[in-house]
């Protein structure tokens, strides 16, 4: 197993190669650069700018060098941890990224548990109960929920909270609480708003899961070994759980994985429309504004997540699955 | 009746609700399973020997709607009337895998892949009796050692995908055998298998069903298997019981039309077949089809009988 996992990481290597130089690519292919829009800006500002302060900005980026050059040395640097300086936030691109990296993944978790929570039990009542009111009932409310845009949701649950309880929704924190540090006030002051995005967001997975889990445990509720324990006296509960049930989720557990590109890309609409401080936003911005080393950085960290996610897929269904673990080994 | 006799089927009839109509499945059968004896019940496909097995284990589907009756006498309890047991009823889970156990046709699937061997063995051991997780593993191990598994300990931490189809079938066996059953029903536990595996599998089936002295209810349509390990032979043809009788009395002087079909349509059978028994296949084909009525023979056998 061992072997296993190091193979694959070093396999991940030269598709992450091939991966930046594609990301290099496409973050050049538009006309300008970042200089040329600064310049552009501030020119428009009035102020005048002169050929030696562009030269030395220009050079500030290496971008007098060549192509190739100006790729090692962003590459270079990212791979040291420093992904370059975000001219759209005058930051560094790394205090950009982590804190909303952390605030997307916190969201992201809990949708999550809050899909699966509902959705899998759900899932499990609809195969045993097959073609029952609850059943169908179920069905038509998750379709409804898969068919409903998300901003949409998002939008009529700000609307409610701010008739009904005469609460603002948008953020993760109220405004005193933006830029305090952190306390116990403001922790508590963070789980009151983060229902609402959790909410959105796992809705929209709730009618999928829902749905694959019945028709998974339907498979299963049909195979022998079935009844071979039902034969050999387990109660009814124990043998749900412990045989048809336990094969069924294992698609679901194996696609955790696949989470984590989403924690870049994902839910971009209804972050912007909920104004959460995440990932998604940020990605949206930098690619108007080409502001070339977050644009870069993000996909690149999405890359990144990716090709992790695929492994820790891999390595989760492995784990579930012994047919799957021994075939590897 | 209840002395010999450890399960009576008195009237057993059993249909399933369609979406076409109702299929009757099972017409009126009646035999009875003695005690330390193993009973073969053979027939062709769809000719209700499973469904039999099955309302024994009341493991039918919620299609099925069963009349008549299905009693097990224990040996040291009270009579269990099986066709009227609630489905909650904590005596049905003492039945399953307690007093009756099953092996089924396809060792391939019958075990759960995602299990370790011993754990699906113990499990038995712990659905019905209350001893410590370690007891039942221990318990587990000398079960798979009498079904004839060797390094038991280290098999016992595998999967079912590393082992072949007779070895499953094994511990299948083995798993059926642990809480020492009054009824073992073995339903057609050799069919997936090549025949040198078969053999080995009839030879332990008959050699574990004389150390335990229990009852056997062996579902084939394979004669050959029949002559083999069976005292007994409820005959079955369209959800009926068409003879029932002792093993050589059946393949040696059959009764019945079908029987003799049956016989006759058994690779090499030519040989064996007289003159006369041929005589009566013809008039079975014939005959098929027509009302029957059960009657008793001189030699005390019944004879289902066509009327035409």
């Amino acid at each position: 197993m061992k072997k296993y996992i190091l193979r694959r990481v070093l396999g991940m290597v030269p598709t992450l190669a091939v991966i930046s130089v594609l990301v290099f690519i496409v973050i050049q292919l538009p006309e300008g650069d970042i200089v040329t829009s600064t310049v552009g800006q501030l020119e428009a500002t009035g102020v005048d700018m002169s050929d030696d302060r562009i030269e030395s900005l220009r050079a500030q980026y290496y971008l007098d060098q060549p192509l190739p050059i100006q790729y090692l040395y962003w590459i270079g640097n990212f791979i040291t941890g420093d992904m370059g300086f975000s001219y759209l936030y005058a930051q560094p691109v790394n205090e950009l990224v982590w804190e909303r990296l952390g605030y997307t993944l916190l969201i992201s978790i809990g949708a999550l548990l809050f899909t699966w929570l509902l959705a899998l039990p759900i899932g499990i009542y609809s195969a045993v109960r097959q073609y029952s009111t609850a059943d169908y009932a179920f069905t038509t409310v998750g379709l409804i929920g898969l068919a409903t845009p998300n901003f949409l949701i998002a939008l009529i649950l700000m609307y409610l909270g701010y008739n009904w309880f005469g609460l603002s929704f948008g953020g993760l924190f109220s405004p005193e609480y933006i830029n305090a540090p952190w306390s116990w006030a403001r922790f508590t002051d963070l789980l009151a708003h983060l229902w609402i995005p959790v909410i959105v967001i796992g809705t929209s997975g709730m009618a999928i899961t829902m749905r694959l889990m019945r028709a998974n445990l339907l498979d299963e509720l049909e195979k022998p070994y079935v009844t071979t324990a039902r034969a050999k006296g387990v109660p009814p509960l124990k043998l749900l759980l412990k045989y048809p049930v336990r094969i069924a989720i294992n698609p679901f557990i194996s696609t955790i994985g696949l989470l984590l590109p989403t924690l870049i890309s994902g839910e971009a609409i209804v972050a912007v429309v909920l104004n959460l401080p995440t990932t998604g936003p940020l990605l949206i911005q930098s690619l108007i504004t080409q502001d070339m080393y977050l644009a870069g950085s993000l996909i690149m960290l999405l890359s990144v997540l990716t090709v992790i996610g695929m492994l820790l897929s891999d390595l989760l269904l492995a784990w579930v699955d012994p047919r799957i673990r021994y075939e590897r080994t | 009746m209840s002395a010999n006799n450890l399960v009576s089927i008195n009237n057993l009839t059993v249909e399933f609700k369609t979406e076409l109509g109702s299929v009757t499945a099972l017409k009126d059968v009646s035999f009875d399973l003695p005690r330390n004896c193993i009973t073969a019940v053979v027939g062709e496909s769809g000719s209700g020997k499973s469904v039999t097995s099955n309302s024994i284990m009341r493991l039918l589907p919620d299609s099925a709607q069963t009349s008549g009756e299905i009693i097990l006498y224990p040996q040291k309890s009270e009579p269990i009337s099986i066709t009227s047991l609630a489905e909650k009823d904590p005596r049905l889970r003492s039945l399953r895998g307690g007093l009756v156990s099953m092996v089924f046709q396809e060792p391939m699937t019958a075990l759960s892949p995602v299990h370790r061997i011993g754990d699906q063995v113990a499990e038995a051991v712990l659905c019905h009796r209350e001893v410590s997780k370690e007891a039942a593993w221990s318990e587990a191990a000398s079960m798979l050692e009498q079904v004839g598994l060797t390094d038991v300990q280290q098999k016992m931490r595998m999967y079912p995908f590393e082992f072949s189809g007779g070895m499953r079938q094994r511990v299948i066996i083995a798993m059926a055998l642990i809480c020492h059953p009054q009824l073992l029903i073995c339903d057609e536990p050799t069919t997936a298998l090549d025949v040198t595996i078969q053999a080995e599998i009839l030879v332990l089936i008959k050699s574990l069903q004389q150390k335990l002295q229990n009852s056997v209810l062996f579902i084939t349509h394979d004669l050959g298997v029949v002559a083999q390990v069976a005292d007994r032979v409820v005959v079955m043809y369209d959800g009926q019981v068409l003879e029932v009788g002792d093993v050589k009395q059946i393949l040696k002087n059959p009764q019945h039309p079908y029987t003799c079909h049956l016989l006759a349509s058994m690779p090499g059978a030519e040989r064996r077949t007289t003159k006369e028994s041929k005589q009566k296949n013809w008039a079975a084909g014939a005959a098929l089809g027509g009302g029957t009525a059960l009657a008793t023979a001189e030699d005390g056998r019944q004879v289902r009988e066509f009327v035409r």
